[in-house]
Protein backbone atom coordinates (compact mmCIF):
# COMPACT_ATOMS: atom_id res chain seq x y z
CA UNK A 1 0.00 0.00 0.00
CA UNK A 2 1.85 3.14 -0.99
CA UNK A 3 0.98 6.24 0.92
CA UNK A 4 -0.61 8.37 -1.53
CA UNK A 5 -3.22 5.71 -1.20
CA UNK A 6 -3.63 7.17 2.26
CA UNK A 7 -5.62 10.06 1.43
CA UNK A 8 -8.58 10.57 2.99
CA UNK A 9 -11.13 7.95 1.74
CA UNK A 10 -13.63 6.01 2.72
CA UNK A 11 -11.53 3.53 4.05
CA UNK A 12 -9.49 5.53 6.42
CA UNK A 13 -12.72 6.45 7.92
CA UNK A 14 -14.00 3.37 8.64
CA UNK A 15 -10.82 2.20 9.68
CA UNK A 16 -10.95 5.09 12.23
CA UNK A 17 -14.57 4.10 13.23
CA UNK A 18 -13.21 0.19 13.70
CA UNK A 19 -10.33 1.30 16.16
CA UNK A 20 -12.94 3.17 17.93
CA UNK A 21 -15.48 0.15 17.74
CA UNK A 22 -12.63 -1.99 19.27
CA UNK A 23 -11.44 0.16 22.18
CA UNK A 24 -15.00 0.65 23.32
CA UNK A 25 -15.59 -3.24 23.01
CA UNK A 26 -12.42 -3.89 24.93
CA UNK A 27 -13.41 -1.65 27.55
CA UNK A 28 -17.20 -3.60 27.93
CA UNK A 29 -15.19 -6.85 27.98
CA UNK A 30 -12.51 -5.63 30.81
CA UNK A 31 -13.55 -3.08 33.04
CA UNK A 32 -14.89 -3.70 36.39
CA UNK A 33 -16.45 -0.17 37.16
CA UNK A 34 -19.99 0.13 35.50
CA UNK A 35 -19.47 3.94 34.72
CA UNK A 36 -16.85 3.00 33.12
CA UNK A 37 -18.52 0.27 30.74
CA UNK A 38 -21.41 3.19 29.89
CA UNK A 39 -18.33 4.99 28.79
CA UNK A 40 -17.26 2.10 26.90
CA UNK A 41 -20.79 1.58 24.67
CA UNK A 42 -20.71 5.55 24.50
CA UNK A 43 -17.34 4.97 22.38
CA UNK A 44 -18.98 2.19 20.46
CA UNK A 45 -21.92 4.11 19.07
CA UNK A 46 -20.01 7.21 18.19
CA UNK A 47 -17.82 4.59 15.77
CA UNK A 48 -21.28 3.39 14.27
CA UNK A 49 -22.19 6.99 13.76
CA UNK A 50 -18.72 7.83 12.19
CA UNK A 51 -19.58 4.74 9.73
CA UNK A 52 -23.39 5.98 9.12
CA UNK A 53 -21.57 9.24 8.11
CA UNK A 54 -18.62 7.92 6.12
CA UNK A 55 -21.18 5.95 3.71
CA UNK A 56 -23.97 8.68 3.27
CA UNK A 57 -21.17 11.18 2.21
CA UNK A 58 -18.88 8.67 0.03
CA UNK A 59 -21.42 6.40 -1.69
CA UNK A 60 -24.75 8.09 -1.65
CA UNK A 61 -25.75 8.62 -5.47
CA UNK A 62 -27.21 11.66 -5.77
CA UNK A 63 -28.28 11.08 -9.37
CA UNK A 64 -30.49 7.99 -8.49
CA UNK A 65 -32.28 9.53 -5.57
CA UNK A 66 -31.91 13.06 -4.33
CA UNK A 67 -34.49 13.16 -1.92
CA UNK A 68 -32.89 10.47 0.45
CA UNK A 69 -29.51 12.23 0.12
CA UNK A 70 -29.20 12.71 3.56
CA UNK A 71 -30.40 9.24 5.59
CA UNK A 72 -26.88 8.46 6.71
CA UNK A 73 -27.28 11.62 8.82
CA UNK A 74 -30.68 11.15 10.35
CA UNK A 75 -30.14 7.83 11.10
CA UNK A 76 -27.25 9.29 13.20
CA UNK A 77 -29.16 12.02 14.78
CA UNK A 78 -31.60 8.84 15.84
CA UNK A 79 -28.70 6.79 17.16
CA UNK A 80 -27.60 9.97 19.31
CA UNK A 81 -31.06 10.28 20.62
CA UNK A 82 -31.18 6.66 21.56
CA UNK A 83 -27.92 7.34 23.29
CA UNK A 84 -28.92 9.88 24.66
CA UNK A 85 -31.83 8.10 26.73
CA UNK A 86 -29.78 5.18 27.42
CA UNK A 87 -26.97 7.17 29.38
CA UNK A 88 -29.83 8.99 31.48
CA UNK A 89 -31.56 5.51 32.00
CA UNK A 90 -28.70 3.90 32.84
CA UNK A 91 -27.28 6.13 34.83
CA UNK A 92 -30.59 6.50 37.41
CA UNK A 93 -30.04 2.92 37.40
CA UNK A 94 -26.65 2.78 38.46
CA UNK A 95 -27.24 5.70 41.26
CA UNK A 96 -30.28 3.96 42.56
CA UNK A 97 -27.96 0.51 42.81
CA UNK A 98 -25.07 2.54 44.77
CA UNK A 99 -27.93 3.47 46.80
CA UNK A 100 -28.77 -0.01 47.54
CA UNK A 101 -25.68 -1.87 47.72
CA UNK A 102 -22.98 1.12 48.57
CA UNK A 103 -21.18 -0.64 45.13
CA UNK A 104 -20.02 -0.28 40.97
CA UNK A 105 -18.16 -3.05 40.54
CA UNK A 106 -20.56 -5.06 38.01
CA UNK A 107 -18.49 -8.31 39.88
CA UNK A 108 -20.81 -7.68 42.81
CA UNK A 109 -23.90 -7.32 40.80
CA UNK A 110 -24.89 -11.00 41.01
CA UNK A 111 -28.40 -11.40 43.48
CA UNK A 112 -29.81 -12.29 40.73
CA UNK A 113 -28.08 -15.48 40.60
CA UNK A 114 -29.21 -18.37 42.78
CA UNK B 1 -4.28 19.18 1.39
CA UNK B 2 -5.03 20.87 4.97
CA UNK B 3 -8.35 18.94 5.17
CA UNK B 4 -5.67 15.37 5.28
CA UNK B 5 -3.82 17.64 7.91
CA UNK B 6 -6.77 18.23 9.97
CA UNK B 7 -8.39 14.83 9.29
CA UNK B 8 -4.94 13.12 10.55
CA UNK B 9 -4.70 15.29 13.52
CA UNK B 10 -8.30 14.93 15.12
CA UNK B 11 -8.53 10.90 14.09
CA UNK B 12 -5.32 10.17 16.15
CA UNK B 13 -6.32 12.45 19.01
CA UNK B 14 -10.14 10.75 19.26
CA UNK B 15 -8.41 7.31 18.96
CA UNK B 16 -6.10 8.08 21.76
CA UNK B 17 -8.14 9.35 23.85
CA UNK B 18 -10.66 6.87 23.87
CA UNK B 19 -7.54 4.73 24.53
CA UNK B 20 -6.65 6.66 27.61
CA UNK B 21 -10.33 5.99 28.54
CA UNK B 22 -10.25 2.11 29.17
CA UNK B 23 -6.48 2.38 29.97
CA UNK B 24 -6.41 4.81 32.58
CA UNK B 25 -6.85 3.87 36.39
CA UNK B 26 -8.74 6.97 37.17
CA UNK B 27 -12.38 7.19 36.52
CA UNK B 28 -12.28 11.00 36.58
CA UNK B 29 -9.65 10.54 34.01
CA UNK B 30 -11.58 8.45 31.91
CA UNK B 31 -14.63 10.58 31.43
CA UNK B 32 -12.23 13.65 30.68
CA UNK B 33 -10.68 11.26 27.68
CA UNK B 34 -14.29 10.65 26.97
CA UNK B 35 -15.07 14.72 26.22
CA UNK B 36 -11.84 14.67 24.05
CA UNK B 37 -13.15 11.87 22.11
CA UNK B 38 -15.97 13.48 21.40
CA UNK B 39 -15.06 16.75 20.38
CA UNK B 40 -12.02 14.87 17.86
CA UNK B 41 -15.26 13.04 16.66
CA UNK B 42 -17.29 16.23 16.30
CA UNK B 43 -14.28 17.35 13.84
CA UNK B 44 -14.68 14.40 11.62
CA UNK B 45 -18.10 15.45 11.41
CA UNK B 46 -17.38 18.91 9.93
CA UNK B 47 -14.65 17.43 7.21
CA UNK B 48 -17.46 15.05 6.28
CA UNK B 49 -19.56 18.31 5.38
CA UNK B 50 -21.88 16.96 7.94
CA UNK B 51 -22.03 20.48 9.39
CA UNK B 52 -25.73 19.39 12.01
CA UNK B 53 -24.52 16.81 13.41
CA UNK B 54 -21.17 17.91 14.75
CA UNK B 55 -22.99 20.73 16.16
CA UNK B 56 -25.68 17.91 17.65
CA UNK B 57 -22.59 15.83 18.80
CA UNK B 58 -20.96 18.94 20.64
CA UNK B 59 -23.81 19.46 22.29
CA UNK B 60 -25.65 16.50 23.00
CA UNK B 61 -22.19 14.47 23.49
CA UNK B 62 -19.38 17.02 25.12
CA UNK B 63 -22.59 18.94 26.38
CA UNK B 64 -25.03 16.87 28.24
CA UNK B 65 -23.72 13.31 28.38
CA UNK B 66 -19.87 13.94 29.67
CA UNK B 67 -21.74 16.51 32.42
CA UNK B 68 -24.40 13.64 33.33
CA UNK B 69 -21.44 10.99 33.25
CA UNK B 70 -19.46 13.13 35.77
CA UNK B 71 -22.29 13.65 38.07
CA UNK B 72 -22.56 10.16 38.12
CA UNK B 73 -18.93 9.05 38.93
CA UNK B 74 -19.23 12.44 41.24
CA UNK B 75 -22.16 10.62 43.30
CA UNK B 76 -20.80 7.15 43.56
CA UNK B 77 -17.08 7.65 44.20
CA UNK B 78 -15.82 5.88 47.17
CA UNK B 79 -12.84 4.62 48.14
CA UNK B 80 -9.24 5.79 46.81
CA UNK B 81 -9.63 8.27 43.52
CA UNK B 82 -6.38 6.87 41.63
CA UNK B 83 -7.43 3.34 42.19
CA UNK B 84 -11.59 3.71 41.13
CA UNK B 85 -11.36 2.34 37.30
CA UNK B 86 -9.63 -0.92 37.57
CA UNK B 87 -9.69 -4.15 35.17
CA UNK B 88 -11.40 -7.34 36.54
CA UNK B 89 -9.88 -10.64 36.20
CA UNK B 90 -10.14 -11.57 32.30
CA UNK B 91 -9.40 -8.15 30.22
CA UNK B 92 -6.77 -10.33 28.88
CA UNK B 93 -9.55 -12.51 26.85
CA UNK B 94 -11.06 -8.94 26.13
CA UNK B 95 -8.18 -7.67 24.82
CA UNK B 96 -7.82 -10.64 22.76
CA UNK B 97 -11.29 -10.69 21.49
CA UNK B 98 -11.48 -6.96 20.80
CA UNK B 99 -8.13 -7.07 18.65
CA UNK B 100 -9.50 -10.40 16.86
CA UNK B 101 -12.90 -7.90 15.58
CA UNK B 102 -10.34 -5.04 14.96
CA UNK B 103 -8.45 -7.46 12.71
CA UNK B 104 -11.15 -9.24 10.46
CA UNK B 105 -12.80 -5.83 10.30
CA UNK B 106 -9.55 -3.99 8.93
CA UNK B 107 -8.93 -7.33 6.43
CA UNK B 108 -12.67 -6.33 5.49
CA UNK B 109 -12.34 -2.71 4.92
CA UNK B 110 -8.61 -2.78 3.25
CA UNK B 111 -9.05 -5.81 1.05
CA UNK B 112 -12.97 -5.29 -0.56
CA UNK B 113 -12.53 -3.18 -3.45
CA UNK B 114 -15.95 -2.81 -4.61
CA UNK B 115 -17.36 -0.45 -2.38
CA UNK B 116 -18.65 1.88 -5.58
CA UNK B 117 -17.24 4.94 -4.36
CA UNK B 118 -18.56 8.09 -6.48
CA UNK B 119 -16.06 9.43 -8.79
CA UNK B 120 -16.50 13.07 -6.83
CA UNK B 121 -18.65 12.80 -3.53
CA UNK B 122 -21.42 15.45 -3.24
CA UNK B 123 -20.53 18.99 -1.05
CA UNK B 124 -23.85 19.98 -0.76
CA UNK B 125 -26.52 19.40 2.00
CA UNK B 126 -25.82 18.60 6.00
CA UNK B 127 -27.32 21.76 6.90
CA UNK B 128 -30.00 21.98 9.57
CA UNK B 129 -32.40 22.88 6.77
CA UNK B 130 -31.82 19.82 4.40
CA UNK B 131 -31.87 17.30 7.74
CA UNK B 132 -35.01 19.06 8.73
CA UNK B 133 -36.84 18.61 5.30
CA UNK B 134 -36.00 14.71 6.04
CA UNK B 135 -37.07 14.86 9.31
CA UNK B 136 -40.19 16.27 9.11
CA UNK B 137 -41.09 14.95 6.20
CA UNK B 138 -40.19 11.39 4.79
CA UNK B 139 -39.11 10.29 8.63
CA UNK B 140 -42.20 11.93 10.28
CA UNK B 141 -43.06 8.84 11.83
CA UNK B 142 -39.96 7.95 13.65
CA UNK B 143 -39.33 11.36 14.60
CA UNK B 144 -42.35 11.78 17.01
CA UNK B 145 -41.49 8.23 18.07
CA UNK B 146 -37.83 9.52 19.13
CA UNK B 147 -39.41 12.33 20.95
CA UNK B 148 -41.97 10.12 22.77
CA UNK B 149 -38.47 7.79 23.45
CA UNK B 150 -37.38 10.93 25.27
CA UNK B 151 -40.08 11.86 27.51
CA UNK B 152 -40.23 8.53 28.74
CA UNK B 153 -36.68 7.81 29.19
CA UNK B 154 -36.53 11.23 31.12
CA UNK B 155 -39.99 10.12 33.61
CA UNK B 156 -38.46 6.63 33.59
CA UNK B 157 -34.82 8.73 35.01
CA UNK B 158 -36.68 10.22 37.59
CA UNK B 159 -38.95 7.99 38.92
CA UNK B 160 -35.84 5.04 38.91
CA UNK B 161 -33.34 7.48 40.31
CA UNK B 162 -35.82 9.08 43.22
CA UNK B 163 -38.41 6.58 44.06
CA UNK B 164 -42.28 6.47 43.74
CA UNK B 165 -44.03 7.63 46.73
CA UNK B 166 -46.22 4.50 47.80
CA UNK B 167 -49.73 5.37 46.93
CA UNK B 168 -52.61 5.02 50.74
Amino acid sequence: MNLSNLSVGLSTYLLVGAMLFCLGLYGVFAKRNIIAILMSIELMLNAVNINFVAFNRFIWNQKIDVHYLLTGHVAALFVIVVAAAEVAVGLALVITIYRNRQTTNVDEFNWLKW
Amino acid sequence: MIGTVVFFIFAIMAIAAAWGVVTSKNIVHSALYLVLSFIGVAVLYVLMNADYLAAVQLLIYTGAVSIMIVFAVMLTLRGEVSESNPENRHWGWGALVAFLVFVVMGLVILTNGDWRILAAPWTSGGSAEDLSYLLLQRFMIPFEAAAILLTVALAGAVILAKGVKESK
